[in-house]
């Protein structure tokens, strides 16, 4: 079957977003795709344009590059209008004449800046703000300016005036509406953002209606406005909305709506069934959608078209969230409670200014929209509610009100997450997919993934997908069990219970006293891991290493070819050029792929199992300790430079992370932890996205747990203020040793904390005010860890009895055969399968 | 006919971890439980994380089934019968294995 020839007319987001897909599709290899742009580059972030003016190239901005659509066998015009359209014969002319036929037309023009019609509009000066060719322009103009003017007070208007702000110029905003971002905000809202605006020192003027642009006396242009004002400025982009690209279309027959755009049905088909439109360009219902997202949608909705899919578009949310001149401002749904018998709640904070309108129904159940300004941490829950048609919880003020002292802000838990959330990002399972999966049978881990492939990726949503599985057992009139596996009837707090009060120093003792069977790959590595937090033992150990993942039995990480990974510890992330040196040295030595990771220290990867003991043997003879990078244990405490160096720094971050990296390293746990600490409010060292995070105050250490990065993003709480360091340490011991001793296998502490009961303040109870009374056991424990403390590699290189284990074959020196390579960027990485035969031939 | 092949000694066993040797160019995953006081031997290679890895994973049970758990993406394997149980498209030859005086020895599967 020959291919079906795709053409793609304009090649901006959405047009780059139809290739990319239709390329990711099973079935690309059925199409050809030819695409045309007027403009001198492929696709490019829209979205990120005042970027160019803080520095970004339009290099940076780009979304894709001429190898990748080469790679993939997409052809590509630039510089080329598509000038004509024979939609009887299936055929595009272009600008220099070249004929192009098509099975299937996509028509991705986007949109053009609406001028209006104001004599003197069309001066060397005056200039528009949408393509990159627009941005060197403007950025020309402002080189010979001093005062800028944007027309246009919505969403497009003051990111061009940020443009201009960060090109140097007095800025100056003109809105004809009365307020700023008429169609997003209402007025309390506009009127903060005004305000705010005008603190960082932009002016805004608004109902003015400009009416005509003639020759200024101080400046190049006089702008004089209906109202007999007037103002004095050097140049003016004009931002006062989009109109759709139609033209084409127009010109050639296809259906047009009264005010513009291209009329397309619910698969995004214009009224010629093989020719079809998206993004900007495209008039759906009525209406142009005016965002990127939609434009995405659609692109993904004619794909599934083109490719005998089924999917619709239905109309977009137009809610959004986004910094504009370093302000936060977001609107959801019915911004302006137009809906009939709208009611709403407002909160309005002149003093931090914060300025958030909750808009409900007439019967006061369901959100029907909000405007946040100022502070915009409730969007996601709002439009989770507002999306999903959710009942408002008991006290809905609650959810814009500040949290008061000693309470969590108002959250949902799992059973409040919609059915659409997306739980796992590797297979896109949605929670509705897992309900389902559990009303079909499945009541267990094992069949949740077998049937929805759920956490069997990454396998980072494990424990969250768990939680689904949980709640929707229990919705189901099911007893829950949080038994760790069919060996063991007890969670994993009780088996910490269990082996704490009644001194059990093995699994053997362990499994023969409360389990059955022979255990397993989980129940085995949970119970090394209580046994280490409690009596801290050499992890290799005879009775120990059998219950041990390879990453603690080989004490590095195994990467995808069988290989481990190598961190060592380098506490704070401090460094000596002497010790880089050897890490560098042993690198090169060994042939390690080097990297850089988030928690500051380096990373080696590829040693076989034989290596290891010899590159370990140099670390440690050179200082190093092991980085329990491969246990789930305390990771890195990471660290600004702080008031050393810094001039900003309040305290010794630096000083202070070493110390607590040093007195929790090695501490076993339910999962990883990680830790910060920054030496000034400026949180440089990220603390508040950590375990357990300290920021330096005035007066004294802030200490933040409970936070989280990773794919759950969870922002730390607040757990004690202004502490000197002996408190902080004694706070954190005890935190420590409460999560350890009660959390579920691989729960971190955000999750644990979110399902603890009475949350944070009961925490803050236990913690500071020893609500339970075992404050005193809780650090007796800890500094009985700490002291059994040993490096783990440094007492494996000692021991040839321990080393024996560390050879891929007993009966043989050889190594294993199966490890290919190839070099990318100047260092080696694992071939990949397609790359293996050649990389095998070559090493022979 | 006799072509057994020591691998090891006995006292080269730690209980319920696993073992590699090279049996005639093949890599074969030895593991001893203590709890069975049995030996078992399959091919090292994952099918599914295709890496030679299988030696150094967990053991245990499922069911009545002794196991390997892949340390790569901790699919079980059944000892005995090499079946994968969560993706049973996949399966790992499974090699005669035992103890003689002392010595553990594999015979070609």
């Amino acid at each position: 079957m020959s291919k079906q020839r795709i053409v793609v007319v304009g090649n901006g987001m959405v047009g780059h977003k139809f290739i990319d897909n239709l390329l990711q599709d099973p079935k690309a290899d059925q199409f050809d795709i030819v695409t045309f742009s007027e403009e001198p580059r492929l696709a490019y972030d829209r979205v990120q344009l005042s970027s160019y003016f803080s520095g970004a190239t339009a290099d940076d901005l780009m979304l894709t590059s001429e190898g990748y659509y080469r790679d993939n066998g997409v052809n590509f015009v630039l510089n080329e209008k598509v000038t004509e359209l024979d939609t009887a014969n299936n055929q595009v002319v272009t600008s220099s004449g070249r004929v192009e036929s098509y099975d299937k037309l996509v028509l991705a023009t986007g949109s053009f800046p609406f001028v209006p019609p104001i004599p003197g509009n069309d001066q060397e000066h005056c200039l528009v703000y949408r393509t990159i060719e627009d941005l060197e322009a403007i950025s020309a103009s402002a080189a010979q300016s001093k005062i800028g003017v944007v027309v246009g007070g919505g969403l497009l208007g003051l990111e061009a005036a940020n443009a201009l702000k960060a090109a140097g110029l007095e800025t100056h905003v003109v809105e004809f509406a009365p307020r700023l971002m008429a169609v997003q905000l209402d007025e309390g809202g506009g009127k903060l953002l005004r305000r705010k605006i005008e603190e960082l020192g932009v002016n805004v003027h608004t109902e003015k209606a400009t009416k005509e642009i003639v020759a200024g006396e101080n400046c190049r242009y006089r702008m004089n406005f209906a109202d007999g004002s007037h103002l004095e400025t050097d140049m003016i982009l004009f931002s006062a909305g989009i109109r759709p690209q139609d033209e084409l279309a127009r010109q050639f027959g296809l259906e047009i709506g009264e005010r513009g755009g291209i009329v397309v049905n619910d698969s995004c088909q214009t009224n010629v069934d093989n020719v079809y439109a998206i993004g900007e360009c495209a008039l759906w219902s009525g209406r142009i959608y005016g965002l990127v997202a939609p434009g995405y949608t659609m692109a993904k909705v004619a794909v599934s078209h083109i490719t005998g899919g089924d999917e619709q578009f239905r109309g977009a949310d137009m809610s959004t969230k986004l910094k504009l001149l370093g302000v936060d401002v977001a609107s959801i749904g019915d911004a302006h409670g137009n809906t009939p018998g709208a009611q709403s709640y407002t909160y309005n904070d002149e003093i931090e200014q914060v300025y958030k309108r909750l808009i409900v129904s007439a019967d006061g159940k369901k959100v029907v929209g909000a405007v946040l300004v100022g502070d915009v941490d409730a969007y996601g829950n709002l439009l989770q509610l507002m999306l999903n048609d959710m009942d408002l919880p008991g006290n809905p003020a609650g959810l814009i009100l500040p949290a008061g002292d000693g309470e969590a802000a108002m959250g949902l838990g799992v059973d409040a997450l919609p059915d659409t959330a997306q739980i796992c990002s590797c297979y896109d399972v949605t929670k509705g997919m897992i309900k389902e999966a559990v009303a079909s049978g499945c009541t267990d881990m094992g069949a949740i993934k077998g049937a929805t492939k759920a956490s069997t990726g990454c396998g980072g949503c494990a424990a969250l997908t768990k939680q689904v599985l949980d709640a929707e057992l229990s919705n189901l009139g099911y007893e829950v069990k949080n038994d760790i596996c069919e060996h063991f009837a007890y969670s994993r707090k009780e088996l910490a219970d269990i082996v704490r009060v009644k001194k059990i120093k093995t699994f053997d003792e362990l499994l023969d006293s409360h389990g059955k069977g022979l255990g397993c790959d989980v129940c085995k590595p949970a119970a090394a891991s209580i046994l280490a937090s409690f009596w801290n033992e050499y992890v290799l150990e005879d009775n120990l290493v059998g219950l041990q993942d390879t990453n603690d039995v080989f004490l590095g990480n195994m990467q995808k070819d069988g290989t481990y990974s190598i961190v060592p510890r380098v506490a704070g992330g401090e460094i000596t050029p002497d010790k880089l040196i050897v890490l560098g040295e042993v690198a090169k030595e060994y042939n390690l792929y080097t990297k850089i990771t988030g928690g500051q220290r380096i990373d080696l990867f590829g040693a076989q199992l034989h290596e290891l003991p010899v590159i370990w043997k140099k670390l440690v003879d050179a200082g190093f300790e092991t980085g329990h990078a491969y246990g789930k244990s305390v990771r890195t405490v990471k660290s600004c430079v702080g008031s050393t160096w810094c001039r900003y720094g309040v305290d010794d971050s630096v000083g202070f992370a070493i110390e607590i990296e040093d007195r929790y390293k090695g501490l076993r746990s339910p999962h990883k932890l990680k830790f910060a600490v920054s030496g000034c409010t400026r949180e440089c060292a990220e603390a508040q996205s950590k375990d357990v995070g300290v920021i330096a105050t005035e007066n004294g250490w802030n200490l933040y747990v409970c936070g989280n990065g990773g794919m759950r993003p969870r922002h730390a709480d607040l757990l004690a203020t202004d502490l000197d360091a002996e408190t902080l340490i004694k706070y954190v011991d005890r935190f420590l040793m409460f999560y350890i001793r009660t959390a579920d296998r691989l729960q971190r502490t955000s999750v644990w904390l979110e399902n603890l009961e009475g949350g944070l303040a009961y925490l803050k109870d236990v913690v500071i005010n020893d609500k339970l009374g075992l404050a005193a056991e809780l650090e007796a424990e800890m500094e009985a860890n700490i002291a059994n403390y040993q490096c783990e590699w440094k007492t494996t290189v000692e021991s040839p009895e321990k080393l024996k284990r560390f050879r891929h074959f007993i009966n043989s020196d050889a190594t294993d055969s199966n490890l290919a390579y190839v070099v990318e960027r100047e260092q080696r990485r694992p071939a990949f399968k397609e790359e293996r035969i050649a990389a095998v031939e070559l090493a022979d | 006919m006799s072509n057994w092949t020591t691998i090891c000694k006995e006292t080269d066993l730690t209980p319920d971890t696993g073992l590699c040797a090279l049996l005639d160019g093949e890599q074969v995953a030895v593991f001893y439980s203590k709890k069975t006081g049995e030996l078992y031997a399959v091919s090292n290679f994952d099918p599914i994380g295709e890496a030679n890895v299988l030696s150094r994973g967990i053991i245990g049970s499922i069911g009545e089934a002794v196991v390997v758990a892949s340390p790569l993406y901790k699919q079980h394997f059944d000892l005995k019968t090499g079946a994968c149980l969560e993706e049973p498209e996949h399966t790992l030859k499974v090699y005669p294995v035992r103890l003689e005086a002392g010595e553990v020895q594999l015979q070609p599967a």
